[in-house]
């Protein structure tokens, strides 16, 4: 039997060691990980308890993050709760394994500090590992600071091994802006927690031997299509489980999360729509600018990235004049993904708002509260004006030239 | 002991597999083995155990192949080295009676061959379109040894 825990009510905690906490209260069965910063210090935090006879589980060190998504393929195909983290290229080296996971539709965790993709070699925050793993079947959160990234992670056990659900979830947190600050953090007690994940319930495991099974089995033409459209209404309809289980995480901490979050959204006529530290940030400027210059503006954050809440996000945007989408992520030779993602959303309304579109802190790059205000005030103009005054993406805080495509 | 009149098609027969639609199919391609285990399958032959429809062995996995074993009765000696060697379990034999080949497994690797002791062999490879019957009547004869050749 594992030691407890006796945690204050509030504790202070960067994202890392929230993460790392929430595996402990999880009682995860099995760590199969390959560390890399900025997630190190969560493998090594569940190690730690391990080691200190915390948790009664396993952690596996592997060769590499292929192998440590594989350890946890193999795991958790057997029949045990498993989680890992990683981040940037360690999240690429996963990929491929990421699509067998959730093919297997088997529920791992999977703690994702988010990190710039080389090259050129880079170890801060931005979302280009998150929007890689967007179309790998997985159900993805975002944390916006260490409480959520704690919240969110023993909420995605409860969803993911929901027997109706059995897909394999991600919680994203932004490297280094939440998983290295310390910040207040209200956890649940060890028994609190654990009573809240609940025990792990088997299914289809490869450790019952009255019913073997076969995993990962292959499929051509005849069948491949068939269970991938399987594998899709399975995630497209987790979102009913995704809401009872934040609410019933609501009625244990009093804490509500939401598959869109809206923030200042009744009367807004302008919005941002943003992930990660970002929406903590926008939030805050938001209000000043209403405050003092009387635009009346929003946030509105996906909390759920996968399955995408297309119906949500264009309720919260449905009175919106102007809204601009900021994607962290290099763009590759196109639009945002939040900017494609939103304004497909939107495009259902009989009337759209003016989209734009603003590419933002790459590598790290930090993103100012002046920059956002400056959009806020483009935004209010291209509201006002009811037509697009600068180009459809630009760039934010870039030297040099101002970098901006189409009309 | 097995009639040796017995042929494969006794023990191996396939069923023709049902397409199933988006809404059939197992959750995370998962394939039972079985329909249903009363015992433990190691201790029974292949015709005792009840195979579900997902297993491999219920369906032809050898549609790519292209040469394969032809096997001679009248050579065999039932040594079963063939038997011991086949990578995918498609050297039929009961009861220590070679039978033959299971063509729906079998993906024409050669070992068998290769590891039969019997002079001339008891099997041989011949190209997948040849008539099981007709490379029989092409069967070589015993081969001489020739001075210092190994046993």
């Amino acid at each position: 039997m594992a030691e407890k825990i006796d945690l204050p009510e509030v504790v202070v905690w960067d994202g890392n060691f929230a993460a790392a906490n929430a595996l402990r209260q999880a009682q995860v069965d099995v760590v199969s990980a390959y560390p890399i910063t900025p997630s190190t210090p969560i493998v090594e935090g569940y190690g730690k308890f391990v080691s200190d006879g915390y948790v009664d589980g396993e952690f596996v060190m592997v060769e590499s993050e292929h192998a440590a998504m594989s350890g946890c393929v193999g795991a958790s195909a057997a029949g045990g709760r498993v989680a890992t983290a990683t981040s940037s290229q360690g999240f690429a080296l996963m990929v491929e394994v990421l699509y067998q996971a959730s093919g297997m539709r088997l529920p791992i965790v999977l703690c994702v500090v988010n990190r710039a993709l080389a090259s050129p070699l880079n170890v801060r925050g931005d979302h280009g590992d998150m929007y890689l793993g967007r179309d790998s079947g997985w159900i993805q959160f975002d944390a916006y600071n260490a409480q959520e990234a704690y919240d969110l992670t023993l909420c995605a056990f409860k969803i993911g091994e929901d027997h109706s659900v059995r897909l394999p979830v991600m919680v994203h947190q932004d490297g280094f802006i939440t998983s290295h600050t310390a910040q207040n953090v209200y956890p649940l007690s060890d028994d609190d927690a654990y009573g809240f994940v609940g025990k792990f319930k088997e299914m289809d495991e490869m450790l019952d031997f009255t019913r073997p099974v076969t995993y990962g089995a292959q499929t051509e033409e005849d069948w491949h299509y068939e269970h991938k459209a399987k594998q899709h209404k399975a995630l497209i309809d987790s979102r009913s489980v995704i809401d009872k289980v934040f609410e019933e995480f609501e009625k244990k901490t009093g804490r509500k999360y939401n598959r869109v979050e809206s923030y200042m959204m009744d009367d807004a006529e302008v919005a941002i729509v943003a992930l990660g530290t970002t929406v903590e940030t926008a939030r805050l400027v938001a209000k000043q600018i209403r405050e003092e210059k009387g635009i009346k503006a929003g946030v509105v954050s996906p909390r759920v990235f996968r399955p995408f809440p297309f119906d949500d996000i264009r309720d919260a945007l449905k009175n919106t004049k102007a809204v601009a989408c900021f994607d962290r992520s290099s763009p590759g030779g196109a639009l945002g993904m939040l900017y494609n993602e939103v304004s497909g959303a939107l495009m259902t309304l009989d009337k759209m708002p003016i989209m734009t579109n603003y590419i933002y802190g790459l590598g790290g790059r930090d993103l100012t509260t002046q920059s956002i205000t400056e959009v806020y005030e483009e935004l209010a103009k291209n509201a006002k004006d009811g037509k697009r005054s600068g180009k459809v993406q630009q760039f934010l805080s870039l030297r040099g030239p101002k970098m901006e495509y189409f009309e | 002991m097995v009639n040796e009149s017995k042929s494969v098609k006794e023990f191996i027969s396939l069923e023709k597999t049902e397409l199933l639609d988006w809404d059939e199919v197992n959750q995370g391609v998962l394939l039972e083995s079985f329909n249903s285990l009363n015992q433990n399958p190691a201790f029974l032959k292949q015709e005792e155990r009840d195979y579900a429809q997902t297993n491999s062995y219920a369906a032809s996995v050898a549609d790519w192949r292209a040469v394969k074993p032809v096997y001679n009765r009248d050579i065999c000696i039932d040594c079963q080295n063939c038997w011991v060697f086949c990578p995918d379990t498609s050297i039929v034999s009961r009861d220590k009676v070679m039978i033959g080949i299971d063509y729906h497994h079998c993906k024409g690797c050669g070992v068998c061959v290769e590891v039969c002791p019997t002079n001339p062999k008891s099997l041989l490879m011949f190209v997948e379109r040849e008539d099981v019957d007709e490379a029989l009547s092409k069967w070589p004869e015993k081969k001489k040894k020739s001075k210092g050749e190994e046993k």
